[in-house]
């Protein structure tokens, strides 16, 4: 196990040295995870919020397909989009393939199911004690949703952590869709696959941990963030 | 704070002219939960103003009776009419305060503001029901910080604030200090002075004989008893309301 | 006002995705070969120095990298599968196919070297020797480049591996490195392109056992894909990377690129 000891000393060297090229990978990973991270949101909750207050046939069925869906394989998801922006493929006239962009995409598909889903869960247990309130004041649809979208809005902060974190660490969609080009398309993880493939296990593993120091540092906001919050009882 | 219903009250002053709404008149009204029975052909007239107390022991069906007539639920059986409209025409059109309040995660003056743009009315209002529930200084602190006697004040403010013909109250001082009953007690009364047809349910038979202008007690589903005020407190009709106000353990 | 400010940012975030478009430049499909070796982080600089065109490498198995131009998602195709490339050019998705540089195979094995093959030249006799034994191997078995080699090598020696796939036959279906990574990890013999082992880092007690042998030459072509097939291809661009590597410069560039004072291809673009 001596290679974590040398990936430790390797990372602290990395991060002190400031190299521009790892600079430029750590941005490009936050710009695209977190746009990712946004554009999932602004999918998913609204459709979380729609079926935790929707009553209607095949709601169950709904349920199962929306959590199935936050398993799929970040492979598949890849495939699915290459095929779809590939110049061959339907879309292939935006040229997006090989861009951040179709980055973006494949990890917006990958992660809009799990922000939905899990937001269902944090707005239907919302919606249980607020329904007979909102019903009294006579509220929209549109209104409710508004309404327990903003009343939740720090578990949601933590729903899109989850969203976030899933599309940081996942390698199988970007390396397809975003073919890990050098200061083009080339984010953490796939910097990190192809140190591996290159038997740099230490450097694959230095990466590794200034990752998962990103991944540490949005949680930290995030949950800063959630204990002013809940000072306030708004949690 | 404890002289809220004396300051001053700017809102749209509801004339003392009944609420079309009025008379109510609820007739053989059933609600079952599979094979228990909450309501049993409850009939009821309510007149078109003042102040009435629903009275009962627990699991009477105080609550629910509530719910059905504010169009929350549907009943079983039966009917409910409200001047010539079912109940789920006229929710807009009524408020209910909850026994336990259900607050929003927000301040204390948007949760007034979020009822009122929620009506399509100005949200600067929410100063003058403040001001008048005795909260103005506590405006801009988190609602849910509130004390229970606070919370339930800003619930009442955030009913009025819907400019209700009809305003429901279940048991809304329950678990709560001497002080802050009477001031949501002093609130109540002047929102029915003003012309807001109050139904209230209670268990405090103090706060009934201090508010009531006529009292409907139930017992098993019915209606066992609906009489005045004046008639009602020295001479019950009913033993199982007499037994109740004599502080005997009614079922 | 939160939903708002998200929205604002989302777009943003976007357009600045989209705006890193490129002018002069040009997608390579190629290999993990060619790639992990470093020899584009060498070649490419010198070019664009010169050119002015912006290079962008993909680098996938062979198989992939055919198929991802056969999809037009490239300007040029530079892999090691002389017949998978003929047809590729036979088809029409390529103008045409120049030979432009070679290395050689070879076979890496641990230093007990359980089937005693250590030293041999000949691959045929190896790979009998590996199989007679049972001694482990490690398989790509990704249709790319190397692995087409593979399978040619083992019909030579008249052995069919894949029936003991899951035995002594490892088919790990991954690239060169991991592949590398696994057989080592397993004790196995694995075949790797020259340039790869060389330059590869997590060697441990491995060392090549089985080199020298002329079917073991590992031969690269070029490919501009056709822009009859594919529109958006950057023919001119296209043309000039194609030209370049196969000039007396490029191919001169080609035989100065060392790792550990090795030369790792040997350029024999024709007419040079």
């Amino acid at each position: 196990m001596q290679s974590i000891g040398d990936a430790l000393g390797l990372a602290v060297a990395l991060v002190l040295s400031g190299d521009p090229d790892l600079l430029e990978i750590v941005l490009l990973s936050l710009r695209v995870s977190l746009s990712a991270t946004v554009i999932a949101c602004l999918i998913g909750l609204p459709v979380g919020a729609l079926v935790a207050i929707g009553r209607f046939r095949g709601r169950n069925a709904l349920l199962v397909f929306m959590n199935a869906l936050m398993g799929l394989p970040p492979v598949v998801v890849g495939l699915l989009v290459y095929l779809h922006l590939s110049r061959s493929g339907p879309l292939g006239f935006l040229g997006l393939l090989y861009t951040p962009t179709a980055m973006i995409i494949a990890q917006v598909i990958l992660i809009a199911p799990i922000i939905a889903a899990l937001s269902r869960q944090v707005l239907e247990d919302l919606h249980t004690e607020y329904a007979d309130q909102f019903r009294s004041l006579c509220l929209s649809r549109v209104q409710t949703v508004q309404a327990l979208l903003w009343d939740a809005r720090y578990s949601l902060l933590t729903v899109g952590l989850a969203g976030f974190g899933r599309a940081v660490a996942e390698v199988g969609a970007v390396i397809i869709v975003g073919g890990n080009i050098d200061h083009l398309t080339r984010v953490m993880t796939t910097a990190i696959a192809l140190e591996t493939s290159k038997g740099e296990l230490a450097l694959a593993l230095a990466l590794g941990m200034i990752l998962l120091i990103i991944a540490l540092g949005v949680n930290a906001a995030v949950q800063s963030v959630r204990m002013t919050a809940a000072r306030q009882a708004y949690v | 704070m404890s002289d809220a219903a004396a300051m001053p009250f700017a809102q749209s002053v509801r004339s003392a002219v009944p609420s079309v709404l009025m008379p109510l008149r609820v007739r053989d009204l059933v609600l079952r939960f599979g094979e228990i029975t909450v309501l049993d052909h409850l009939s009821l007239d309510l007149g078109p103003r003042g102040c009435t107390m629903i009275m009962g022991p627990n699991g009477a069906g105080k609550s629910l009776l509530l719910k059905l007539l504010h169009g929350l639920m549907q009943p079983t059986a039966g009917q409910i009419d409200w001047g010539g409209q079912g109940p789920t025409d006229v929710t807009a059109r009524q408020a209910l305060v909850f026994q336990k309040p259900v607050l929003l995660r927000r301040s204390v003056r948007a949760n007034i503001e979020f009822v009122l743009k929620a009506r399509c009315k100005r949200p600067g209002e929410s100063a003058e029901f403040l001001e008048h529930v005795g909260l103005s200084h506590k405006a801009d602190q988190p609602a849910r910080l509130l004390s229970g006697g606070e919370a339930q004040r800003l619930s009442l403010a955030r009913a009025l604030a819907t400019d209700p013909e009809v305003l429901f109250l279940d048991e809304p001082t329950a678990s709560l200090d001497p002080a802050s009953v009477l001031a949501i007690e002093r609130i109540v009364s002047d929102a029915r002075n003003r012309g807001v047809r109050i139904i209230f349910v209670t268990h405090d038979v103090g706060q009934a004989r201090r508010m009531a202008d006529d009292v409907v007690f139930m017992h098993r589903g019915k209606a066992a008893e609906h009489s005045r005020a004046d008639d009602f407190f020295p001479d019950p009709q009913s033993s199982a309301a007499r037994d109740f106000l004599n502080g005997r353990i009614v079922v | 006002m939160f939903a708002r400010t998200l929205g604002a940012t989302a777009l943003a975030l976007t357009l600045a995705g989209a705006a890193s478009a490129q002018e002069q430049s040009i997608l390579v499909q190629s290999t993990t070969s060619t790639a992990n070796s470093g020899l584009y982080d060498y070649l490419l600089p010198i070019f664009q120095d010169k050119t002015g065109v912006q290079v962008n490498v993909v680098a996938v198995g062979t198989g992939q990298a055919i198929k991802n131009a056969e999809n037009c998602d490239g300007d040029v195709l530079l892999v090691h599968a002389k017949p998978s490339e003929e047809k590729f050019v036979a088809a029409g998705f390529g103008t045409e196919r120049t030979d432009l540089m070679y290395n050689d195979f070879v076979i890496v094995g641990p230093a007990a070297d359980p089937a005693g093959v250590g030293g041999m030249s000949d691959v045929q006799g190896a790979l009998s020797q590996i199989a007679e034994k049972g001694a482990m191997f490690a398989s790509r078995a990704d249709d790319s480049g190397t692995h087409k080699k593979e399978m040619a090598l083992w019909a030579d020696s008249s052995v069919d591996p894949t029936s003991a796939s899951g035995g002594w036959y490892r088919e790990t279906g991954s690239g060169m490195g991991a592949t590398l990574n696994a057989g080592i990890g397993m004790g196995a013999y694995v075949m790797t392109d020259r340039a790869t082992w060389i330059s590869f880092a997590n060697k441990q007690d491995y060392q090549i056992a089985v080199q020298g042998d002329e079917d073991m030459f590992n031969q690269y072509g070029v490919i501009p894909v056709n822009s009859e097939k594919c529109p958006s291809v950057n023919v001119d661009a296209a043309r000039t990377f194609a030209d370049w590597l196969v000039s007396d410069e490029g191919q001169e560039a080609i035989a100065g690129f060392k790792v550990a004072d090795q030369q790792l291809f040997f350029p024999n673009a024709p007419g040079n």
